[in-house]
């Protein structure tokens, strides 16, 4: 198939194991922030094919992962609501919550629809003018522009019972806070969907503040391979700088409509992270304009703040601290059938990916 | 355990597994059920007969390739001839909703005497309700049937006679109708000309057995997909599965939209796919005999029964590494980005 079996030529992939194997000599660890990395590394047996001295480390990029519980409380507290149809990608539907999930709450007769893009919440809305239809907004820069332009197209038609409840965060502040929190890498396998929308710029200040090597890559094994050349030849001279690899989709300045949206529609607010808690200025909250498509503002709720998992390592592994195996949990207690932390849920959780592909 | 029925439970994945061992197999318990084949195999004086049951519920009722009553009779007479039985007789119950177009059924109605007529088995016994409005989504049809078996092909269903080496064939590209299905949902916007490839394949799998005696095991790859069976197999039985991602047949648009939304096409459903292991001898041989067959074109052999990772299904991808095919925890989800 064009543009996928280019970068999933065997014979390129090769060349630039062996290339990389040439030319690596540090001992160096290499963070793929994003979960879509994290699963393509693990479907396509990377590591396998990479020398020793260089380890991968899976990252906070896996947005079912590190939004709180609260939130999935938050939004089952919500669906109990007779007049409330909740919408939300599929990811959300499993993700265990402090007695309940999404998915055993739909048994239990709520309103719940699994969406593929926040315009279908929308014209739920319209269509069911006597229900208030959420849409619950995770995900990064990525998924932000399209809550954000619902949400634009919301106010201007005047579709009063839209709501976002939001728990959009965005990528560069949690960056930085593993690496003040000591986590020890040499360089960032940065996001390319993410990048895609904000352009390069964004990780110069991790380059020049913590003298880290980022790529921005693309999903493929070619891609990801060819990233990781770029990273090691960085690395072995001494260079710390932004990269594109994934220059087919990536532009320097991103995607200027999609910004647009998003600075039109959120302000920044502190946002707690799973893992590395509360981060300055990471999430993103609806603008006072458009307070009324905001479910919290709208319907607050207050609800006690539930506690994570006994014995779930998602916080440590998230930081790149432990890897899903030091888990005492993964693979007994927890599987993707009966997952206990959020990081078993996601199919872009770094234990779901370790289950999967690489038990 | 949970104390509701999910979704989930319906997806054909671990929860539907441990639903039908800890409750169903648990209290109808008897050697029959317990085989827990595609068909019942059952002994009545010297006869060995086939006996299968099956319902469905498919949402649209109409699709792209096919509708609720192709698939209901192509369903059985597929459950059946993967036994190694010749379908004879089939059944059929009608749950109707209040308020379904009398025309809608009728198309439905003259499709399943139209592939009756093609798999050559007769309708000979059937139930109609009608429920209120609401109370079922538009028509469910059950379907039963019964075959006669050959007492030489008794073991196929049981793979019993599998050994290391052995190939694993594929009658053509998969994913066909889990695709076409999500097409013709109203919840993706996306048009496609990807049909479900819903067919009675009595005639191929008849064609597949007279030509050699070395089939050792047959299974309709339908819900839960080509991953689904070999997990299946590989975990029931003392071998492990080895199968090649560049060997699978996938039609370039289905693999295009299974990208686009994240979704595997090794898990997506087939209506007219069967997963053959044949004696590594006779493996050309029987490739070459259904791909004669109109459902049988694009067959392929795609992978071989391994001495080593007993009870997994390992698959070399495309780019030269090698991974773990797990069964499903449930239904595929869209990835969110």
């Amino acid at each position: 198939m064009k543009y996928i079996d280019e970068y999933r030529d065997k014979s390129l992939v090769l060349k630039l194991a062996e290339e990389i194997k040439r030319i690596s000599k540090k001992e160096i660890s290499l963070m793929e922030v994003c979960g879509g990395h994290t699963m393509s590394i693990q479907k396509f047996g990377i590591p396998t094919l990479l020398p020793a001295n260089i380890r991968l480390i899976s990252g906070p990029g896996c947005p079912v992962c590190v939004s709180s519980k609260l939130f999935i409380d938050k939004a089952i507290e919500y669906s109990k609501n007779k007049d409330v149809i909740i919408t939300t990608f599929g990811d959300l539907i499993r993700v265990p919550g402090s007695s309940s999930s999404l998915e055993k709450e739909k048994a239990n007769g709520a309103d719940i629809h699994i969406v593929y893009s926040p315009l279908t919440a929308l014209q739920l809305a319209e269509q069911n003018p006597d229900k208030k239809v959420i849409f619950l907004g995770i995900g990064f820069e990525t998924t932000s522009p399209g809550s954000a332009a619902t949400v634009i197209e919301a106010y201007k038609k005047n579709i009063d019972n839209f709501f976002l409840f939001s728990a959009h965060k965005i990528m560069p502040p949690a960056m930085a806070a593993l690496i003040d929190e000591g986590v020890k890498l040499n360089g960032y396998i940065c996001p390319g969907h993410v990048s895609t929308i904000t352009g390069s710029s964004i990780y110069e200040p991790i380059a020049n503040n913590y003298k880290l090597s980022c790529v921005i890559t693309g999903f493929e094994p070619v891609d990801i391979l060819e990233s990781i050349y770029m990273l090691v030849k960085q690395i072995e001279n001494n260079v710390a700088k932004v990269e594109i690899q994934y220059k087919r989709v990536v532009k320097a300045e991103g995607n200027l409509k999609a910004q647009a949206a998003m600075n039109e529609v959120f302000d920044l607010q502190d946002d707690w992270w799973r893992g590395l808690g509360i981060i300055k200025n990471s999430g993103n909250k609806l603008k006072e304009k458009y307070k009324k498509h905001d479910a919290e503002y709208v319907m607050p709720l207050n609800i006690p703040e539930p506690k994570e998992p006994k014995g779930c390592l998602c916080g440590e592994i998230l930081k790149g601290l432990k890897s899903p195996k030091e888990c005492k949990l993964f693979g007994k207690a927890c599987t993707p059938s009966e997952p206990i932390g959020a990081c078993m849920v996601s199919s872009e959780g770094a234990c779901h990916a370790n289950f999967k592909y690489n038990r | 355990m949970n104390d509701k029925i999910l979704l989930n439970h319906g997806s054909g994945g671990k929860l539907t597994h441990n639903l039908i061992s800890n409750l169903f197999v648990k209290y109808f318990d008897n050697p029959i059920l317990k085989q827990q084949t595609d068909s019942a195999l059952l002994k009545i004086d010297s006869a060995l007969i086939a006996f299968t049951t099956d319902s469905y519920v498919v949402d649209p009722i109409f699709f792209p390739g096919g509708n609720i009553g192709k698939l209901a009779v192509c369903g059985t007479v597929n459950d059946l001839s993967v036994s190694g039985a010749e379908p004879k007789y089939i059944s059929c119950g009608f749950i109707i909703e209040e308020g379904l177009l009398f025309t809608d059924l009728e198309k439905i109605v003259k499709a399943m005497a139209e592939e009756a007529k093609k798999a050559g088995v007769l309708i000979v016994t059937g139930d109609t309700k009608v429920v209120d409005k609401g109370k079922c989504d538009k028509l469910f049809i059950n379907t039963s049937g019964i075959g006669l078996l050959d007492e030489k092909r008794k073991d196929i269903s049981f793979g019993k006679n599998i050994v290391a080496g052995d190939k694993i064939i594929i009658n053509g590209d998969i994913a066909d109708h889990g695709t076409a299905i999500l097409c013709a949902r109203n919840s993706v916007e996306y048009s496609s000309d990807i049909l479900s490839d819903c067919a009675p394949l009595n005639h191929l799998i008849k064609k597949a057995l007279n030509s050699s005696q070395q089939i050792k095991f047959m299974r309709d790859a339908t819900r839960g997909g080509l991953a689904t069976v070999l997990c299946e197999l590989a975990e029931k039985n003392n071998f492990g599965i080895c199968i090649e991602e560049s060997m699978i047949p996938v039609k370039e648009n289905v693999r295009g939209l299974c990208e686009v939304f994240g979704f595997d096409p090794l898990y997506m459903a087939n209506e007219g796919k069967v997963v053959m292991v044949v004696g590594k001898e006779d493996a050309e041989k029987v490739l070459a005999e259904i791909q004669k067959d109109e459902n049988g074109k694009n067959s392929a052999i795609i992978g071989e029964i391994t001495e080593d990772n007993k009870g997994m299904l390992i698959m070399k991808t495309s780019i030269g590494g090698k991974r773990i095919v797990d069964m499903l925890a449930g239904e595929q989800l869209p990835r969110i980005c």
